[in-house]
């Protein structure tokens, strides 16, 4: 049960994460984005980890992505015109996306041996109280300093948007 | 007391969902019934009369009428996104009631089932995910339809569905401080004992303003009167649902009230106690609904003595014996124990959905921009500084 739920939602997510980048438009782009997101946090319900999978879904489903959308709404974005590829792409792209994926594989072989398996629902600290422990105690400085990094992000949208308004 | 086995864990399971389903349908149809009845006795007149006693059967002509419309599709939309559209707002609109609890743990022929769905450990974060999900199919309804009414009202209903997520959230947070848990029926059962210990009345800090700011942001959410400003029809025709009809448009119009039905009960379960009577049993809260419905019962068979017209000396004794009827069912003890938590939780989300009713029948519409200042300049502080004060007096609590 849980490896066919893991292969279906797995191959939803590649899907829609090709679709991403193959759709023309943005609107469908967007839309593709938001199933990858959807599909992640399943597949982080299926590893055990229910409040992560929640908060994927609030946060980058439900706000990003609103947002994303809204954006492209509000510009009203056509659809992108498909340009011939140059020599180089047709030539190298190929070669280079193989050479590519072997490395990623060579690493992960490398980086995480196969003596410790992956359980489904085996992880057992991602609850709640757990998450907020350790934001609050261990990791509180990386926090702190991450949400005044989106701060600064914020003032300098702003202070842009002001500019163009003068 | 044995625990029930794989199999009959299904089987109660497709019960319940089969049941749950039957009454939330019902519940949506009659909802809008309701609505229009309220607001024409508001407005001084009738209402839905003709189709069937009192218009009784007016949903069920409604529902006939949407299904057997010609379903339209304009060739000027976008038609994959058009078609997911009002399938995303129905979905994400009924999803929610999966995981809200209408009553304790019960016990039916030996099996213990929770008079809940799915008990899930984080409900209220399922219920927030789920909602903020619901944006995308009034948004891209409204840009699929590639009008620009629909477009403006799209954009409108994402921007303020976004914007009042925020105080929603923050006023969701401050009764779960309180209740140090993110489980609905343990919130709820945690706030066991009568009025005084709902988290609404309950210290450190009573959440009255919490829940002014839940109801208000929960307005918004739901696009409903003072905040339907996505479907304004002087400004914008129907909004994001101008170009649907049939079945289509039907959809739209069943998320909007399942959306109430939901706001009104996580309401019922943050602030109001959830199933929780008023006060406790040994000073007699369980003979209320059988004080209420005898004495409706009692009033319709006076009635039927005295009829005003020819046909109330049928329909007052028939009225006025099936309420004495229900007043004895509540009696009996063997029913009493889901009977009663269901009556509770049904009277409270019922208050707060008349008041929805009620608002919409007396409060006139708001401009744009007051909405998004309204949201950002008052409500959002005003739950920021709710949170805040909470979040210390729990932290102060010994």
């Amino acid at each position: 049960m849980d490896v066919i739920l893991f292969l279906v939602f797995a191959i939803l997510a590649v899907v829609c994460a090709i679709n991403v980048v193959v759709q023309t438009h943005p609107i469908s782009s967007a839309i593709s984005l938001v199933g990858v997101m959807g599909s992640l946090a399943v597949l982080y319900l299926l590893l055990g980890a229910e409040f992560l999978a929640a908060a994927q879904v609030i946060v980058y489903a439900g706000a990003v992505m609103v947002l994303f959308v809204f954006v492209i709404m509000l510009l009203n974005a056509g659809k992108e015109g498909k340009k011939g590829h140059s020599l180089m792409v047709q030539l190298l792209g190929v070669p280079l996306f193989v050479a590519f994926l072997a490395l990623m594989v060579f690493f992960v072989q490398r980086l995480f041996p196969t003596t410790t398996m992956v359980h489904f629902g085996g992880f057992t600290g991602g609850g709640v109280r757990e998450i907020g422990r350790a934001l609050f105690t261990t990791y509180l400085l990386p926090f702190e300093v991450t949400s005044i990094l989106v701060l600064i992000a914020i003032l300098g949208a702003i202070v842009l948007a002001r500019k163009e308004m003068d | 007391m044995h625990l029930p086995s794989v199999d009959s864990f299904i089987v109660i399971t497709v019960i319940k969902v089969v049941v749950v389903f039957a009454v939330l349908m019902t519940v949506l149809a009659y909802l809008q019934w309701v609505e229009r009845k309220v607001i024409a006795h508001i407005q001084v007149r009738p209402g839905p009369y003709r189709v069937g006693p009192h218009g009784l059967l007016q949903p069920l002509a409604d529902v006939i009428k949407l299904i057997t419309k010609e379903d339209l599709v304009p060739p000027h939309v976008n038609k994959p996104l058009y078609i997911l559209a009002p399938f995303l707002a129905i979905t994400m609109a009924l999803l929610s009631i999966a995981v809200i609890p209408f009553g304790p743990k019960i016990t039916v022929d030996g099996y213990q089932t929770y008079m809940q769905l799915t008990d899930l450990n984080i409900g209220v974060l399922f219920i927030l995910a789920v909602s903020s999900m619901g944006v995308y199919g009034i948004a891209l309804a409204g840009w699929s339809s590639n009008n620009k009414y629909s477009l403006l009202g799209g954009l409108r209903s994402s921007a303020q569905m976004v914007s009042y997520e925020l105080p929603l959230s923050l006023a969701i947070t401050a009764p779960l401080l309180i209740s140090n848990t993110l489980d609905l029926r343990v919130l709820v059962e945690r706030q066991a004992g009568g009025m005084w210990h709902w988290n609404i009345l309950h210290g450190p800090f009573p959440q009255i303003f919490g829940f002014l700011i839940f109801m208000i942001a929960g307005f918004a959410e739901t696009n409903r009167i003072p905040f339907d400003l996505p479907e304004a029809e002087n400004e914008l025709v129907a909004g994001f649902h101008t170009e649907y009809s049939s079945m289509k448009f039907a959809s739209f119009f069943m998320a909007e009230y399942a959306n109430m039905i939901t706001v009104s009960c996580m309401a019922t379960l943050l602030f109001l106690g959830g199933w929780v009577a008023p006060w406790p049993a040994e000073y007699g809260s369980s003979f209320v609904p059988v004080a209420i419905f005898a004495v409706a019962g009692v009033v319709a068979l006076y009635h039927g003595m005295n009829p005003a017209r020819r046909r109330d000396r049928l329909t007052f004794p028939a009225v006025g014996v099936i309420f004495l009827l229900i007043a004895a069912v509540f009696l009996l003890p063997m029913v009493q124990q889901w009977l009663l938590p269901l009556f509770w939780f049904c009277a409270k989300t019922g208050a707060i959905l008349f008041v929805y009713i009620w608002i919409r029948g007396t409060l006139p519409r708001f401009r744009y921009d007051q909405l998004m200042s309204f949201a950002w300049k008052f409500l959002f502080p005003v739950a920021m500084l709710n949170l805040l004060v909470t979040g210390f007096l729990v932290a102060l609590r010994p």
